[in-house]
């Protein structure tokens, strides 16, 4: 049942949604929408990388991203320039190095596009099962440190001070945030990989009065994008990211309307 | 009163600088099982701090702190929730600990608000999510209870039960209790130990004695010192030396 490109598409649009819900309400919750995105940006150096020691696409990225991400935690440490500039540096600086690299290695022919915008044709078994079983150690993961993550999400000094370790659930959140780019990067594109963070996870929020529905509803959000996107990029032959990610903004338009009656109904 | 095992957290000459200044230097205090300690002093005194010292929070201290319980409970002076949260007062409940949904209820009735268990914590009164926090951390039956200002923005009324409950879950449940706090008038019938922080401890001990002190009548002036000394018990006998009671 996998020979069909538009199954395996499907199926690996689907893995990745399931990841991307949980994980994109946290992205939301601790405002790290510019992380994600600097994390993204790096993506296309670990894709270069791979392409010249010949290594696996997914395990490349994953390698790139924790080490962006630990430069950015050595050099908030280290100046006093403010977050959003390092993010910003950091983005932007790994991107062109990216390009200048993919410049030089005249011998292999990039699908720039694809990269940057996500490719469905590309997804092979493969994916499929790079997908599905990082996916699911991803889930795992984020499972055994969501008492401590959410506690410091919500207030760190309580987490802290009643014993729940929230550094190490911090650290452990940013690998995790690593991972999901690494594993998305092929279906949904560098450049709009934190749309599928965001995008669901802030639909939910429209919709949601507790963590729990919020992450349900992102999950559904994010599946339900995915099939649209998929199934309207087959028919109009668009790219699969760009597609999955308008999907995903008609239903975040659809759930403004659900506030407005909330709304309503209070008064 | 310190016999080894009973110590919940003892900090030994502890110190806190942040930015080359001292917040505060030089604390040695002891929390144990069933007694209640409350800090007092001026603002900007180190109060907020010292509570931190003793819950881990500060990590790059002086001098040292020994924690011997991890079953904490802890209301902070400050707390700003970010409202991109959707969050109920009872998710807030089971913040850090999966509690028993009756353990829940009947720390919200103590305190007052089990009325709100389904409201959106960002739509409470700031004297209803002073009582939801408090709940919080009673609700988790902990062995130390780190209270800052518990009762900041509580009704009048509701402040004396409050303190009053306070007092009683110290004895039921024979928790060991930090407390924070400006209102002498109230914190004084129930503390065990008092500590009187102005950057260092000015002086400690039980209120009598730390009324009674010369510092802390120039830190708080000679009138607070009559508020401590209505809570002392006055004696109508004396004993003499074979332990026999004498009239006065």
């Amino acid at each position: 049942m996998f020979d069909d490109f538009f199954i395996r598409a499907l199926f690996a649009g689907i893995g990745i949604a399931l990841v991307t819900g949980p994980l994109g309400c946290f992205v939301v919750w601790r405002r790290l929408s510019y992380f994600g995105d600097t994390l993204a940006h790096s993506a296309l150096l670990g894709v270069t990388m791979a392409y010249t020691l010949d290594l696996n696409i997914a395990i490349s990225v994953f390698l790139i991203s924790s080490v962006i991400a630990l430069i950015l935690i050595q050099l908030q440490k280290k100046t006093n320039l403010p977050g959003d500039a390092l993010l910003g540096l950091l983005a932007h600086s790994s991107l062109a190095v990216g390009l200048v690299v993919i410049g030089f290695l005249t011998f292999i022919r990039f699908d720039i596009m694809g990269l940057l915008f996500g490719d469905i044709l590309a997804v092979t078994i493969d994916d499929l099962l790079i997908i599905w079983t990082g996916g699911a150690l991803i889930l795992l993961v984020l499972k055994l440190i969501w008492k401590p993550l959410f506690a410091s999400t919500v207030n760190y000094e309580l987490a802290e001070a009643e014993g729940l370790n929230p550094d190490r659930a911090k650290a452990i959140f940013t690998i995790l945030m690593a991972a999901v780019i690494a594993i998305s990067i092929k279906m949904v594109g560098l450049l709009l990989i934190t749309g599928m963070l965001i995008i669901p996870a802030a639909m939910a929020r429209n919709i949601s009065d507790s963590p729990q529905k919020m992450v349900i509803f992102s999950i559904i959000g994010g599946l339900l994008s995915v099939v649209l996107g998929l199934y309207s990029s087959l028919e109009f032959n668009t790219s699969s990211g760009p597609s999955i990610i308008a999907a995903s903004l008609v239903l975040f338009i659809l759930s403004l309307f659900k506030i407005k009656q909330s709304i309503k109904l209070k008064n | 009163m310190s016999s080894e095992n009973s110590t919940l957290v003892k900090l030994n000459n502890a110190g806190f600088k942040q930015n080359d200044k001292w917040l505060v230097e030089g604390v040695s205090l002891t929390v144990v099982k069933g007694k209640i300690v409350t800090l007092i002093g001026p603002n900007g005194s180190g109060k907020s701090t010292t509570a931190k010292i003793a819950l881990g929070i500060y990590k790059n201290i002086e001098g040292s702190v020994e924690k011997y319980t991890n079953k904490v409970g802890y209301v902070p002076q400050k707390i700003s929730i970010d409202w991109t949260l959707p969050l109920r007062v009872y998710d807030f409940m089971l913040l850090t600990e999966n509690i028993k949904d009756e353990a829940i209820d009947e720390a919200l009735t103590l305190t007052g608000v089990i009325h709100l268990k389904n409201k959106n914590l960002g739509n409470l009164s700031g004297g209803e999510f002073q009582r939801v926090l408090i709940a919080r951390a009673i609700s988790k039956k902990p062995e130390l209870l780190v209270l800052d200002e518990p009762v900041q923005g509580v009704d009048y009324t509701g402040e004396i039960a409050l303190y009053e409950l306070i007092k009683r879950i110290s004895d039921t449940l024979n928790c060991g209790i930090l407390l924070i706090s400006h209102d002498l008038h109230t914190v004084m019938t129930a503390t065990d130990h008092v500590v009187c922080l102005n950057g260092h401890v000015c002086c400690s001990g039980s209120p009598m004695d730390v009324a009674k002190n010369n510092e802390y009548k120039t830190l708080f002036g000679e009138q607070a010192s009559q508020i401590l000394s209505v809570y002392e018990h006055k004696h109508d006998h004396v004993h003499s030396d074979e332990g026999e009671i004498k009239k006065n």
